[in-house]
C-alpha cells in the first residue's frame, strides 16, 4: 500500500477511536463537564496531563530544533519538564484540596475579589488562546503534507473532530481521547527513534545511543557526538555541545529561559486545571509523576533523534552530487521543507552555517540542469547552499531510515494526536473561564446547572470557531506569541498562587500589584523587543526569557505591598490552612 | 488534631520540598548551565557530562524527585493522620 493509503487508514481509525470516546463518555452535570467529575484515575490523568503538555510544536519541531541549536536546546528539553516538579511539590496537591473547578477560582477566592478574579480570567483566556491557533494550524500543516488535502480543509476537520468530543464529553470526553492520543503518539514518536538509533549505534534504546558509537561509514567506531561536535566545527558552526559564546545564546538567557519556561508551565491553566480531576489530593501528586514520566519517555528521545537526524542529514547531503542524493530528500523538496540552490554550478550540494538564501524556499515548478527543483529567493553571499525545515527532521525520519509505510503513516496520526489533544484541553479552559468564571462568578451566580452546562458547550463551539479562524489566517506572529503565552503565565499566575499557599499574610492589594505590575512589565518587554525591533536591554535577555524577570517583580512586590495592607479576613486565612492538610478533599469538591 | 501537631506536619513537608527542590536546582540550573563547561571536560561514556545533564540526567532527576516526594508524603499524611 501506498504511504497516502496507509495515512488515510491510520487517521481513519485513530479518529475512529476517538469518536467513539466521544460517544461513550458523555457528560450531563458541570462538575463532569469542567473537571470529568474529578473521579479520573491518576494513571490516565497522568497520560491525559502528557497529551495535554505534548503539542504540534513538541512533536514535530522540538527535535529539529535541538539538532540545529545543539546544546541551547536544552532551554526546551528542560524548560518544559522541570515545572512539573514544581507543580507537584508547591502547587498541585493544595489546588486539589481547594477543590474549586478552575484557576481562577482560587484567585478569586483566595484574594477576596472580583477584581483579582477578573484579572486572572483574562489572563487565562489570552494565554489559551495564543496557544491554541498554533494547534489548529499543525493540524492543518500535517493533513496538508501527508493527506494532500487543503491546509483549509484540514483545519476544518480537525475543528469538526474536536468540538464532537469537547461539547459532547466535555472534561470527561476530552481527557479519555487525550489517553488514546497519548499512546497514538508515543508510539509514532519511538518507533522511527528506535529504528534510526539502531541503524545508526546498533542500540535500540535511542538514549544511550545518543552516547555511542557509530557503526558504519567513514566515522565508524567513533562517538556519534564527537562526529556532530567535528562536522559542527568543520562546516563553521559552533561544537554540537559546546554551550554559549559565538553563535549560541549566553549562560544569562540560557538560565532565564529555562526558568521562565519551568515557571510559565507550572502556571499554564490547561496544565493546571487537569489535577482538579481526579479525586484526592495523593491522586494529584502521584499523577504530576506519571505525567513528568509519560512527558519525559518523549522529552529525553527528542534530544537523541536531533542528533542522529543531524548526522544523517551531514552525512548523507553534504558534499555529495545531487544526483546521488537519498530519495527523501528529492521527495521532501516539492513540500518546500529542503531546497538546494547551487551556487557554485558543481552539481554538489555544499551544507555551511548561515541561510542559503532569503526567506522561505519559493518555487515556480522549474527544475534546474541536476533536476533540483529551482528557487525564485534571492542568493545569500556565504557558501551554504542546503535548507533544512526543522520539522523535516521528525516528519522525514521514517523515511531515513527506511521504515515501511505505515510508519510514515502512523507519524501523522502521530502529529495529529499531539496537536488536537493539546487543543481541546485550551479549549475547555477557554469555556469553562467563560461560562463558570464570568457568567456563573460574576454575571448571574443564580443561573441553574442547566443553563451553565449549555453555556459551556456553546462557548466550546464559539472556541473552536475562533481557534479555527486562526488556524486558517494565522496571525504573522505565532512564533512570537509562544514567547508571550509562557511569559504571561510565569509573570501573572505563578508567584500569587504559590503565595496564596505558603504565606496566609498575602493581600488582596499585593496580589493585584503584583500581578498586574508582573504583567505589564512582561508584556511591554516582549512588544519591544518581538514586535518594535528594541534591543533586548535586559542584560541580553531575549523575549522568551523576560517571564523569569516577571515573575520576580510580582513575587517581591506582592510580598511586600502584603505586608503593608490589611490581612486578609479569617475565613480566608483558614481556607489556607485547610488546604494545607490533605483530609477531606474529595467532599470538597461538590460545591 | 491539635495545632502543634498540625504546625510539626507542615514544618516537615516544607523541609522535604526544600531539599527536594534544591536538588532540582542543583541538577538543572547548577550542572546543566552554570558549571556546563567545567563539567564537559569530563565523559562518560560519549557524553560529554554538563551536556548530559542539560539534555538527558536533568529529566530523569525530575520525574524520581516527584516520586520521591509521593512515597514521603504518603508516609507523613499517615504519620500524622491527615490522608484521606
Amino acid at each position: 500500500m501506498s504511504i497516502l493509503a496507509w495515512t488515510y487508514v491510520m487517521v481513519g481509525i485513530t479518529f475512529g477511536i476517538y469518536i467513539v470516546i466521544a460517544v461513550a463518555s458523555r457528560v450531563k452535570d458541570v462538575k463532569g463537564f469542567y473537571v470529568a467529575g474529578a473521579s479520573v484515575p491518576a494513571l490516565a490523568n497522568g497520560m491525559a496531563t502528557a497529551a495535554d503538555w505534548m503539542s504540534a510544536a513538541s512533536f514535530i519541531s522540538m527535535a529539529g530544533l535541538i539538532s540545529f541549536m545543539g546544546y541551547t536546546g536544552c532551554i526546551y528539553l528542560m524548560g518544559w519538564t522541570g515545572g512539573y516538579v514544581l507543580l507537584a511539590l508547591l502547587l498541585a496537591p493544595y489546588l486539589r484540596k481547594f477543590g474549586k473547578y478552575t484557576v481562577p477560582d482560587f484567585v478569586g477566592d483566595r484574594y477576596y475579589s472580583k477584581t483579582a478574579r477578573t484579572v486572572a480570567l483574562f489572563c487565562a483566556i489570552f494565554v489559551s488562546f495564543t496557544y491554541v491557533a498554533g494547534q489548529m494550524r499543525g493540524v492543518g500543516i500535517v493533513f496538508s503534507r501527508f493527506l494532500q488535502v487543503d491546509v483549509n480543509t484540514g483545519v476544518m476537520i480537525g475543528m469538526a473532530i474536536v468540538f464532537l468530543y469537547a461539547v459532547l464529553g466535555g472534561m470527561k470526553g476530552i481527557t479519555w481521547t487525550q489517553v488514546a492520543q497519548y499512546c497514538v503518539l508515543i508510539l509514532a514518536y519511538l518507533i522511527p527513534a528506535v529504528a534510526i538509533s539502531t541503524k545508526v549505534t546498533g542500540h535500540i534504546v535511542p538514549q544511550i545511543g545518543f552516547g555511542s558509537m557509530i557503526t558504519e561509514g567513514t566515522h565508524a567506531g567513533v562517538y556519534l557526538l564527537d562526529v556532530l561536535d567535528k562536522l559542527n566545527t568543520d562546516l563553521g558552526f559552533a561544537a554540537y555541545t559546546s554551550a554559549f559564546g559565538a553563535g549560541n545564546k549566553s549562560m544569562i538567557d540560557v538560565f532565564c529561559i529555562t526558568l521562565a519556561l519551568m515557571v510559565g508551565t507550572a502556571g499554564l491553566p490547561h496544565v493546571i486545571i487537569r489535577f482538579y480531576t481526579v479525586p484526592s489530593v495523593k491522586a494529584a501528586r502521584i499523577s504530576a509523576g506519571f505525567a513528568l514520566l509519560f512527558i519525559a519517555i518523549l522529552y529525553t528521545t527528542a534530544p537523541s533523534v536531533a542528533s542522529f537526524a543531524r548526522y544523517n542529514m551531514i552525512d548523507t547531503l553534504n558534499d555529495k552530487p545531487y544526483q546521488t542524493a537519498p530519495s527523501w530528500f528529492k521527495n521532501w523538496e516539492n513540500t518546500g521543507l529542503v531546497a538546494w540552490l547551487d551556487k557554485n554550478n558543481d552539481g554538489v550540494i555544499q551544507y555551511r552555517a548561515g541561510a542559503p538564501f532569503e526567506g522561505k524556499p519559493g518555487f515556480e515548478g522549474e527544475t534546474g540542469s541536476w533536476g533540483q527543483q529551482l528557487v525564485t529567493n534571492k542568493p545569500t553571499v556565504n557558501d551554504n547552499e542546503l535548507y533544512v525545515d526543522r520539522d523535516i527532521m521528525v516528519l522525514a525520519n521514517p523515511e531515513i531510515a527506511n521504515l515501511p509505510n505505515w510508519v510514515v503513516a502512523l507519524v501523522a496520526a502521530g502529529g495529529l494526536a499531539a496537536a488536537l489533544s493539546t487543543a481541546s484541553g485550551l479549549l475547555l479552559v477557554i469555556s469553562s473561564s467563560i461560562s463558570h468564571d464570568l457568567y456563573f462568578r460574576l454575571i448571574n451566580p443564580q443561573a441553574t446547572e442547566k443553563q451553565r452546562m449549555l453555556l459551556g458547550r456553546v462557548m466550546i463551539g464559539v472556541a473552536v470557531i475562533i481557534a479555527g479562524y486562526f488556524g486558517i489566517h494565522p496571525p504573522g506572529f505565532v512564533a512570537q506569541v509562544v514567547a508571550f503565552a509562557f511569559g504571561l503565565a510565569a509573570s501573572s499566575f505563578f508567584p500569587i498562587i504559590l503565595l496564596g499557599i505558603f504565606s496566609k499574610r498575602t493581600t488582596k492589594e499585593g496580589c493585584i500589584a503584583g500581578m498586574v505590575c508582573g504583567i505589564l512589565f512582561t508584556a511591554f518587554y516582549i512588544i519591544q523587543v518581538n514586535f518594535m525591533g528594541v534591543k533586548p536591554w535586559f542584560f541580553g535577555i531575549s523575549a522568551e526569557g523576560i517571564g523569569t524577570v516577571g515573575m520576580t517583580i510580582n513575587l517581591v512586590l506582592t510580598y511586600v505591598v502584603s505586608q503593608f495592607t490589611p490581612e486578609p479576613p479569617q475565613d480566608v486565612q483558614d481556607m489556607v490552612e485547610s488546604i494545607r492538610y490533605p483530609r477531606g478533599a474529595g467532599e470538597a469538591a461538590a460545591h | 488534631m491539635d495545632q502543634q501537631k498540625m504546625a510539626e506536619y507542615w514544618k516537615k513537608n516544607l523541609g522535604v520540598m526544600v531539599v527536594l527542590l534544591s536538588i532540582w536546582a542543583l541538577v538543572s540550573y547548577v550542572f546543566g548551565i552554570l558549571l556546563v563547561k567545567p563539567l564537559n571536560a569530563i565523559t562518560i561514556g560519549g557524553f560529554p557530562l554538563g551536556f548530559w545533564f542539560a539534555q538527558q540526567g536533568s529529566i530523569y532527576v525530575f520525574v524520581v524527585l516527584i516520586f520521591v516526594y509521593v512515597v514521603f508524603m504518603r508516609k507523613l499524611d499517615k504519620e500524622y493522620d491527615v490522608h484521606e
